[in-house]
């Protein structure tokens, strides 16, 4: 009995100390994420890198920690978990309408003019056009994640327009393939017969030698539209000094070592503001993903 | 009781009929040909740090099954008040990872939230069963006590001791369960076993994931060498320090869940003296219940049928493995490994394993729910139909399984079954986070829109239809005058 009475107070006490005290090396850092988008390992490995330059270029420790679903990486911005985040048009309107001030600083040079592929298996017999593919209707189809913008929010945007009808209803079976590397898969294998990616991670992937040409091929491409950026929280001058934020920003976009930006991959990063993802959140409203 | 199971089955089959069981990858063969090379190819290697991985996992399941125990154990003394006994019943009708991503918004990715979300649900079991345990035990030594003996001194001294063995033993067997609901954790982004595993299945490095289940079989299998009860004290201080760096937790986020988030949209800062306000929430209330309610209620409750009775058949072919008047000690080892292996993997893991195999349908929710479930009622019932004594001229093969044992066994193990039903519920509506249409998937997408308030009231509504369905198996196993022989399964030591 007395084991566990001491037993227990020992933990009682520990787990207070351990979980309330700040960790003062960490309150300091600069800690930023991105939208999981694709597979972890490229993410680890981009944004690894991104924290050298600016712990280089800020003199203050900046930190990268991986999440594992959009709304994550939303949630650990708007709780003030990481000060920066590199979100796509979506989720950085999700994220900028709960956090007071936040801005958008910077893009990439291909984000004002972002596009979504629909791609589908060669199976389905159909052929890429410039028209919006009717007959995809009544195939099975997969977005990306359910908060991505390319993957999910755009598609939807012109499957509502075009076909009359929410997914659930044009299409014999809607799925969630989680990231745009997984819509690939997915489609790729049969598993769906239409998909919904990111036009940059379709690239990119072709590229790597990772698509059969034979089983999947592009279909239709969606008109432009601003996706990914950077967004800053409203109150990081007060947490990291005066004029931080435009440090960040200036860091950001004179980013020029091409390692760096070919991991995104991005040719160049761009100053960015809110009013540039008007057009997103419009839509995302239209939709009713946004009330 | 053939009346029950007869039922059961047909309505089975029925829901079997109503689901979607497709396999819709064209090619699983490969997939699953990787995925055995993966399995005899671990790579030990591949994850750096993989011994702080297992200490971490072991580190937030000791301080959340501690603190649940503890927590339960207090609750347990008030449990006659109703007030406290339906307070438990609703943390307990909460899965974990639905905990977990309540947490989440509250205190962000902090070992907090880990924490809690394994030890507020396991507070509400513990407090249940510690009561039982203890309204059940020996009250003799109570009633020589001296009159004028304090409730603490009689307590400690008199009820407490003659029930202790129980209790100790269910703890430790929901320090294993924790250990599993640990693991699942890393999967909505806490830093255990889950969320390298979730990284190494979706990326294909199946001899990474083989590795770490591995580790995980072995440490579930060694429990008993390291889960001395001298060395608890010595866990319980060091282990809240290895559950890895966090952020500060703020007040402020913690008072926005309360005041902001959870407050259903349409009366959020609206004047709750208008009529308009209360019409706009009917309207939500209404909107929600028709196309995500109950849809997922139907997909739940079907899902949940089809896996009950899949888990019954699967018991009923499985437990002979590990019965000693079936099988010789080698069979048994064998026996034992295979049950060992299937049990500890949680739903949670299996099911993503076949839906990355099968594509998404309720086919790979169906196996791992049966498997799962049914090698832990096979393990119960081979114990159990070790005791059963035979004359020693017993008929011996299919003749021993169908007319002796069988008839003998089949009470305690629908029993089981039952109790099993919403263990079953409550991973089914979970499942749901893996993309299969259950209460889970639309709580998943509400989160994932940041509509706190939906996912609250989706949650309350995935509760409500748990706390129904224990209510429902207690009645059938009243019904069939069961209640007494399932007291085994609560502490299965």
């Amino acid at each position: 009995m007395k084991s566990f009475v001491l037993f227990f107070s020992a933990l009682m006490v520990a787990s207070i100390l351990s979980t309330t005290t700040p960790q003062n090396a960490e309150a300091e850092a600069f800690v930023f994420t991105a939208i999981p988008d694709q597979n972890e390992s490229k993410l680890r490995e981009r944004f690894g890198k991104v924290a050298a330059y600016l712990s280089k270029i800020l003199g203050v420790e900046a930190k990268y920690i991986p999440v594992k679903s959009y709304s994550a990486a939303v949630t650990a911005f708007r709780n003030n978990q990481v000060q920066l985040a590199w979100f796509g048009g979506l989720s950085g309107v999700r994220a900028r309408l709960l956090v007071d001030g936040s801005q958008a600083i910077a893009q990439g040079e291909e984000d004002p003019v972002f596009e979504t592929y629909f791609i589908a298996h060669s199976s389905t017999g159909l052929k890429a056009s410039d028209a919006f593919p009717m007959d995809i209707k009544g195939k099975t189809f997969t977005f990306g994640s359910k908060g991505s913008t390319s993957g999910r929010l755009m598609p939807e945007y012109h499957i509502r327009k075009q076909l009359n009808a929410a997914p659930d209803d044009a299409f014999a079976k809607v799925g969630f393939s989680g990231n745009h590397s997984k819509t690939i898969a997915l489609v790729q294998s049969g598993a769906y017969q239409v998909g919904a990616v990111n036009f940059q991670v379709w690239l990119n992937e072709m590229k790597a030698g990772k698509i059969d040409a034979s089983k999947v091929s592009v279909i239709w491409k969606t008109p432009a539209y601003p996706d990914y950026q950077w967004s800053i929280r409203g109150d990081v001058n007060k947490q990291f000094g005066e004029g931080f934020s435009d440090r960040v920003t200036k860091a950001l976009l004179s980013m020029k070592d091409p390692g760096l930006l070919a991991a995104f991959p991005r040719k160049s990063f761009i100053p960015a503001s809110n009013a540039d993802y008007q057009p997103i959140l419009d839509v995302a409203k239209q939709i009713k993903l946004i009330d | 009781m053939l009346r029950v199971s007869g039922f059961f089955v047909a309505l089975a089959f029925a829901c079997l009929f109503a689901a979607d069981i497709s396999i819709t990858t064209l090619d699983p063969w490969t997939e699953m040909q990787r995925m055995g090379l993966g399995v005899v190819t671990p790579d030990f290697t591949a994850v750096s740090d993989i011994g702080w991985v297992l200490v971490r996992t072991v580190a937030f399941a000791f301080c959340g099954v501690a603190l649940g125990a503890v927590g339960g154990f207090l609750l347990s003394q008030l449990f006659h008040y109703g007030p406290v006994r339906w307070a438990c019943a609703f943390v307990r009708a909460i899965h974990e990872l639905f905990w977990a991503l309540i947490f989440l918004q509250m205190f962000g990715l902090t070992p907090l939230t880990g924490v809690l979300a394994i030890a507020l649900p396991y507070a509400g079991i513990c407090a249940k069963v510690y009561a039982e345990t203890l309204e059940e035990g020996d009250q003799r030594a109570v009633k020589i006590l001296a009159p004028g003996t304090d409730i603490l001194s009689a307590f400690l001294y008199a009820r407490l001791p003659g029930v202790w063995v129980h209790i100790r033993n269910y703890t430790s067997y929901r320090f294993e369960c924790g250990l599993r609901s640990s693991a699942v954790l890393g999967f909505v982004g806490l830093p255990t076993l889950g969320f390298y595993l979730e990284t190494a299945f979706s990326e294909g490095n199946y001899s990474e994931a083989a590795a770490l289940m591995i580790l995980f079989y072995i440490m579930i299998a060694s429990l008993r060498l390291w889960m001395r009860p001298k060395l608890i004290g010595l866990y319980a201080i060091v282990a809240p320090f290895f559950l890895g760096g966090g952020f500060s937790i703020e007040m402020s986020n913690i008072k926005r869940f309360f005041t902001i988030d959870i407050v259903p949209a349409p009366l959020r800062g609206e004047a709750l003296d208008s009529m308009n306000t209360w019409s706009q929430f009917a309207d939500w209330v209404w909107f929600i219940s028709v196309d995500m309610a109950v849809p997922g209620i139907i997909a739940t409750v079907l899902l949940t049928q089809i896996a009950l009775v899949g888990t019954g058949v699967l018991a009923l072919l499985m437990f002979p493995l590990i019965s000693k008047k079936f099988f010789g000690p080698v069979g048994r080892s064998i026996g034992h490994g295979f049950l060992v292996v299937v049990r500890s993997t949680p739903e949670f893991i299996l099911a993503y394993i076949f839906l990355q195999l099968w594509g998404p349908s309720m086919l790979p929710a169906i196996v791992a729910l049966a498997l799962h479930n049914g090698a832990i009622i096979g393990h119960l019932m081979g114990r159990f139909s070790d005791e059963v004594k035979l004359r020693p001229d017993h008929a011996r093969g299919q003749n021993l399984y169908g007319f002796e044992m069988l008839p003998r066994i089949y009470g305690q193990f629908l029993a089981y079954l039952f109790y099993r039903w919403e263990v079953i519920m409550r991973e089914t509506a979970i499942l749901g986070i893996l993309g299969i249409a259950t209460l889970g998937f639309f709580i998943d997408s509400a989160l994932s829109e940041i509509r706190i308030d939906r996912a609250m009231f989706l949650i309350v509504v995935t509760a409500a239809l748990n706390i129904g369905i224990d209510i429902l198996s207690r009645r059938i196993r009243r019904h069939l005058h069961l209640s007494d022989e399932a007291r085994q399964l609560k502490n299965p030591a």
